[in-house]
């Protein structure tokens, strides 16, 4: 596997003692990481260039590397790290991402330190750093072209789309249970849609939690990571293939805010620590509100008194709503406030740690929700662009690159 | 006497300490240790879940990790001090500990120890000569009161 030269720019991820774990999983993914050196005497002259001096020297020395790095063309992608809850760090972090984002166009992604990191966040996180460098000319693609299947098994619903000469021409979308059976239910649905025969098909692509699997069992040509699927399927949708753009993509069970630039993503924040935060709480939420999940947004919108569930928890969320409910507050502005219960946890986790870059493009199964996506552009004061199809974003985005593979 | 200097990677401080008698203890012993126990891999990156834990006894959990990598390793240098020297305001190049955060709780420690502790401020140029004639006076007395 040919190797990409990635910076790792940090203040000291060898105290926090992962390090071993950072190193473990780049080898694996394919990436060399490289720290970029200067002179301690040089630091002061880095950080004047950046614009910004701390007290810690180590974050200094941090604004150093990033400085010395521009000066390596060899190195492709970077990956900012500080430890989670260290406020001066943070800043620093995002400084240094907005620093290098004027002057490179490479991706970069940003994640917090903790003593004992789940390895599927980090894996996650370089694998898509890893696509994004390697695969770049695929992911330029702005057009499907044949006959062409995605499938997207994501961690709560599997959906796949038939796409012919640049439409979707038949989709299907099922809860997930067995991922292989899933995916195998979801073809032949998107197939009997489009009137297509298998033997008619060029190729299939997948992405998604199950994509291991599912890509053995339909011998797909192409597997993929999600994030760089998702940016390209909400590019397509949306045809925001030219400038900067910001996508949310909040599914069953995690979520991804990801900043894109002529139609690839550029850098971008994953969830996944609160089930609160996804589908899967709107769920549950429209369960108690006795009302199918697919009209808890219309019902929400009708809501004209503000209420606040008092924890974003699963758990006490939806005790919360129930308390509400039992205390004669109406339904409509118990859906609005577990829509906006969503929004605002996004908000609170990922949206303030990066810019967002109009246009907006919300994508994935919540997008469906109108409730949601009303909190959103109340919360950010700006448009959320919602594209057709939006919930088939990754299978539109796989089903249009393996077109060019 | 065992003395503690601080910054705890100040080589310059070893030497003074070592010139005036007394035993230095600083941060590259416990690298080192880390460097060469055979069970610890990846050296010299090499701060271990033990180490972390350590920290919890001075730290509370929701601490950022970084900051307990390094106070688990400073704590035992912490505990086995008898006498320290803190020197206030040193440019990264003369000594560093990077995190401002563990710097200052790490001062915060030491002072709470009430060991003899001298606290002088960095001088460069000429005046370092008075900052080392300062430093000496205090192990020359360590060494006085150690006798006594």
């Amino acid at each position: 596997m040919e190797k990409v030269r990635v910076a790792q720019i940090s203040c000291g991820t060898e105290y926090s003692g992962i390090q071993w774990i950072f190193d473990d999983i780049a080898e694996r993914v394919g990436i060399e990481l490289v720290y970029p050196e200067m002179e301690l005497s040089e630091v002061e002259l880095a950080c004047k260039e950046v614009g910004f001096e701390v007290e810690s020297p180590s974050l200094n020395m941090m604004m150093a590397r990033a400085v010395s790095m521009l000066d390596d063309p060899t190195i492709k992608g970077a990956l900012l790290l500080t430890c989670f809850k260290c406020a001066e760090g943070t800043i620093v972090k995002d400084t240094i991402r907005r620093f290098l984002h004027e002057r490179i166009d490479m991706p970069i992604i940003v994640y917090s330190n903790v003593e004992k990191p789940k390895e599927r966040e980090i894996y996650s996180r370089l694998e898509a750093l890893k696509t994004l460098i390697a695969r770049k000319s695929l992911l330029m693609r702005e057009k499907q072209e044949g006959i062409t299947i995605g499938v997207d098994s994501g961690s709560s619903t599997t959906k796949a789309v038939v796409m012919k000469d640049n439409e979707i021409v038949g989709e299907g979308w099922i809860p997930t249970t067995d991922p292989v059976e899933s995916a195998d239910e979801v073809i032949e649905s998107a197939l009997n849609g489009a009137g297509i025969s298998r033997t008619d098909v060029d190729a299939i692509g997948v992405t998604g939690h199950g994509r291991e699997l599912v890509g053995k069992h339909v011998k797909a040509a192409l597997n993929l990571e999600e994030v760089s699927v998702i940016a390209k399927g909400a590019a397509l949708l949306s045809r925001q293939h030219k400038g900067d753009a910001t996508v949310i993509d909040i599914g069953g069970m995690d979520n991804k805010l990801i900043l894109m630039r002529d139609g690839i993503a550029t850098s971008f924040n994953l969830g996944g620590i609160c089930g609160g935060s996804s589908g899967r709480f709107l769920e549950v939420a429209s369960h108690r509100l006795d009302v199918d999940i697919s009209k808890l947004g219309q019902l929400a919108l009708k809501s004209k008194v503000r209420h606040e569930l008092q924890s974003y928890c699963m758990v006490f969320g939806i005790q919360s709503l129930v308390v509400a409910l039992g205390s004669g507050v109406k339904p409509e502005d118990v859906a609005a406030a577990a829509c906006r219960s969503v929004a605002n946890q996004v908000y609170e986790n990922q949206i303030q740690e990066m810019e967002m870059r109009p246009p907006i493009i919300f994508v994935g199964g919540v997008s469906l929700i109108e409730g949601v996506t009303r909190e959103f552009e109340t919360m950010l004061g700006i448009d959320i662009t919602v594209p057709p199809n939006s919930q088939y974003a990754g299978a539109v985005g796989i089903a249009t690159l393996v077109s060019g593979v | 006497m065992k003395v503690l200097v601080y910054p705890p990677n100040s080589m310059i401080l070893a030497d003074l300490v070592e010139r005036g008698g007394h035993e230095p203890v600083v941060l590259m012993r416990e690298i080192g240790e880390h460097v060469r126990d055979a069970e610890i891999d990846a050296p010299p990156l090499n701060v271990t879940e033990e180490d972390l834990k350590r920290a919890l006894r001075y730290v509370s959990v929701e601490e950022p990790a970084g900051l307990k990598g390094r106070i688990g390793l400073l704590a035992p240098l912490l505990e086995e001090a008898e006498a320290s020297i803190i020197l206030r305001d040193a440019p990264p190049t003369f000594g560093c500990m990077g995190c401002v955060v563990a710097d200052e709780f790490f001062k915060y420690l030491i002072r709470r120890r009430e060991i003899p502790t001298l606290e002088v401020a960095y001088e460069g140029g000429e005046k370092v000569e008075e900052m080392v004639s300062e430093v000496m006076t205090f192990l020359e007395q360590l060494k006085k009161e150690g006798l006594r």
